[in-house]
């Protein structure tokens, strides 16, 4: 019984130390945005690499939930006789929870892996210390400009996802299944305010400001290994993935 | 004059020789000491070699040092200036005074060589391009590679890379620069070349050089003095010509590369026949 609770306390012990870290971590880089946005062409780069490289993957899956959103929810709405409603249903349905959700859940594995494996084998080989020997602050030089590229680049995903989300909806909806265009759009844009924009938006960089901190934390504090590398790489997609989750649900609760 | 005084302006005087001063540093991991009450001294202007066998904490005291650890007791000098209590800002000014060479290069794998180079004045220096490009030439030429200045670190062989390095390390033109297992690796070609740069970088520079190995053959044509570190404490100092005639057997054994001794060819086990008959039962 001891041996459990001493196992319930040192993991306690190890996840309070493990927040604390990233916290710190967290303020480090924060306090390194200035400078790095002065690089502009470092940030540039970054928002590049996680932004445009992950669009390919973005609008497929995008096209997709919303083709699948589309046949689901016309089943359901043709129910109940409203199938005009399905432009409205949908819209809500991803602009408020499946774009950010699903667009932070790609992002993590396709940029977030991308950045941790990266920052972990410039620490596996000397890289980063090196950076430290020639007195370059690593955060200020390697992770700043990654972390500002993820922040921006996670909205503007999160914002094509929707779109081509919704005309992956249109397409089956419209095209495919005959609900009325003018009523599927008309109900939309009458049904869709501001407010839920704002909130796709706001969950777009909270999940982009969580899953690339993770990303860099990880990759950045990375064991020195080829196998610590691979576990950095695999935490990353883990903790973002439940991060996302949970912030998810607060920020649904507290903008209902 | 009295004694003290005397002594005290014999300790100022080699306190102004040194550039590094390591004063009865303590250091341990997880609960193992690497050094227990370390001191030793290098010489400004110098080529000084630090030795020991594998695990007895040469890079470590690189680490210490050079700021990326600190003591757990005692003080690490650096031209006076006491490493262990810098801040980050401070510790990065007096890392512009140093250059390290890692084992394996450290080379900025997205970058080719001639950015590798240029990184620090880039990074420390507001220079136009055309300065740059020509400080760049000018340090790749000394290490004989101006002519892969396109290349990428991928395609360079293990000692180009570490030339590159080198190179690099010289950027900024630091006071001291730090070797840390500079031939581990290299073919004998390569190895000479290294040697020959660690020997022309440290006299035609004025500059101090410190050399971690245990390549005993090369340091012994390259070091000024050396100090062998064993059992977490400088087990022997001095020429090479001291050490190998040095009544340690540690360092007898070292020097002369045998097989067993102090360091025994055998890691600590249980009784190998009882182990063994163990097995049968």
């Amino acid at each position: 019984m001891t041996g459990v609770l001493r196992e319930l306390w040192d993991n306690l012990r190890e996840f309070v130390a493990t927040v604390g870290a990233v916290a710190l971590f967290f303020g480090r880089v924060l306090s390194q945005v200035p400078r790095a946005l002065l690089r502009f062409r470092l940030v540039v780069e970054q928002v590049h690499n996680a932004g445009a490289l992950s669009l390919v993957i973005i609008m497929t899956c995008g096209l997709f939930v919303g083709m699948v959103l589309g046949v689901l929810g016309y089943d359901v709405l043709q129910r109940f006789g409203s199938e005009e409603a399905l432009g409205t249903a949908a819209a809500l349905g991803l602009i408020k929870e499946l774009g950010p959700v699903v667009t932070a859940l790609l992002f993590a594995g396709r940029a977030g892996t991308a950045l941790a494996s990266e920052l972990g084998l410039m620490r596996a080989t000397d890289q980063l210390t090196a950076m430290e020997m020639m007195a370059v602050d690593p955060i200020r030089r390697v992770v700043a400009p990654r972390f500002i590229g993820g922040v921006i680049a996670m909205p503007l995903l999160t914002v094509i996802f929707i779109g081509v989300g919704i005309f992956g909806v249109q397409l089956v909806g419209v095209q495919q299944l005959g609900v009325d265009a003018a009523s599927f759009w008309s109900q939309m844009r009458s049904s869709v305010g501001h407010e839920d924009i704002m909130e796709g938006v706001i969950k777009g960089c909270a999940f982009g400001v969580a899953c690339s901190l993770v990303a860099v934390y990880e990759g950045f504090n990375a064991t020195p290994t080829a196998e610590g590398v691979g576990r950095a790489t695999t935490r990353t997609v883990v903790t973002s993935a439940v991060l996302t989750l949970i912030l998810d649900y607060m920020l649904t609760v507290l903008m209902l | 004059m009295s004694s003290s005084a005397a002594s005290s302006q014999a300790d100022a005087q080699t306190a102004q020789d040194s550039i590094v001063e390591v004063r009865d540093v303590h250091y341990s991991i997880g609960g193992r000491a690497i050094f227990s009450g370390l001191n030793l001294r290098i010489a400004r202007g110098r080529i000084t070699a630090i030795m020991g066998p594998s695990g007895t904490g040469k890079t470590t005291l690189l680490k210490l040092i050079t700021g990326q650890i600190r003591p757990d007791k005692g003080q690490v000098l650096f031209d006076g200036i006491d490493v262990s209590h810098l801040s980050r800002t401070e510790l990065y000014a007096l890392r512009l005074r140093m250059g390290m060479l890692f084992q394996n290069g450290a080379l900025l794998t997205d970058e080719d060589v001639f950015e590798n180079v240029a990184f620090p004045l880039r990074e420390h220096t507001d220079l136009p391009e055309s300065l740059i490009r020509n400080m760049v030439l000018t340090k790749l030429q000394a290490v004989g590679l101006r002519g892969a200045a396109q290349l990428m670190p991928a395609e360079l062989s293990g000692g180009m890379a570490r030339r590159v390095a080198l190179a690099r390390a010289m950027a900024t033109d630091p006071e001291v620069l730090i070797y840390d297992e500079p031939f581990t690796g290299l073919d004998p070609i390569s190895m000479g070349m290294i040697v020959r740069l660690v020997r022309q970088m440290n006299y035609a520079l004025g500059i101090t050089s410190i050399v971690v190995s245990h390549d005993v053959e090369e340091l012994s044509i390259l070091a000024d003095a050396s100090f062998i570190i064993a059992g977490g404490k400088v087990a022997a100092s001095g020429s090479f010509v001291e050490l190998k005639d040095h009544e340690s057997e540690i360092v007898h054994q070292f020097v002369n590369g045998l097989a067993d001794g102090p360091v025994a060819f055998h890691y600590p086990a249980p009784d190998y026949y009882e182990q063994l008959l163990a097995g049968d039962a």
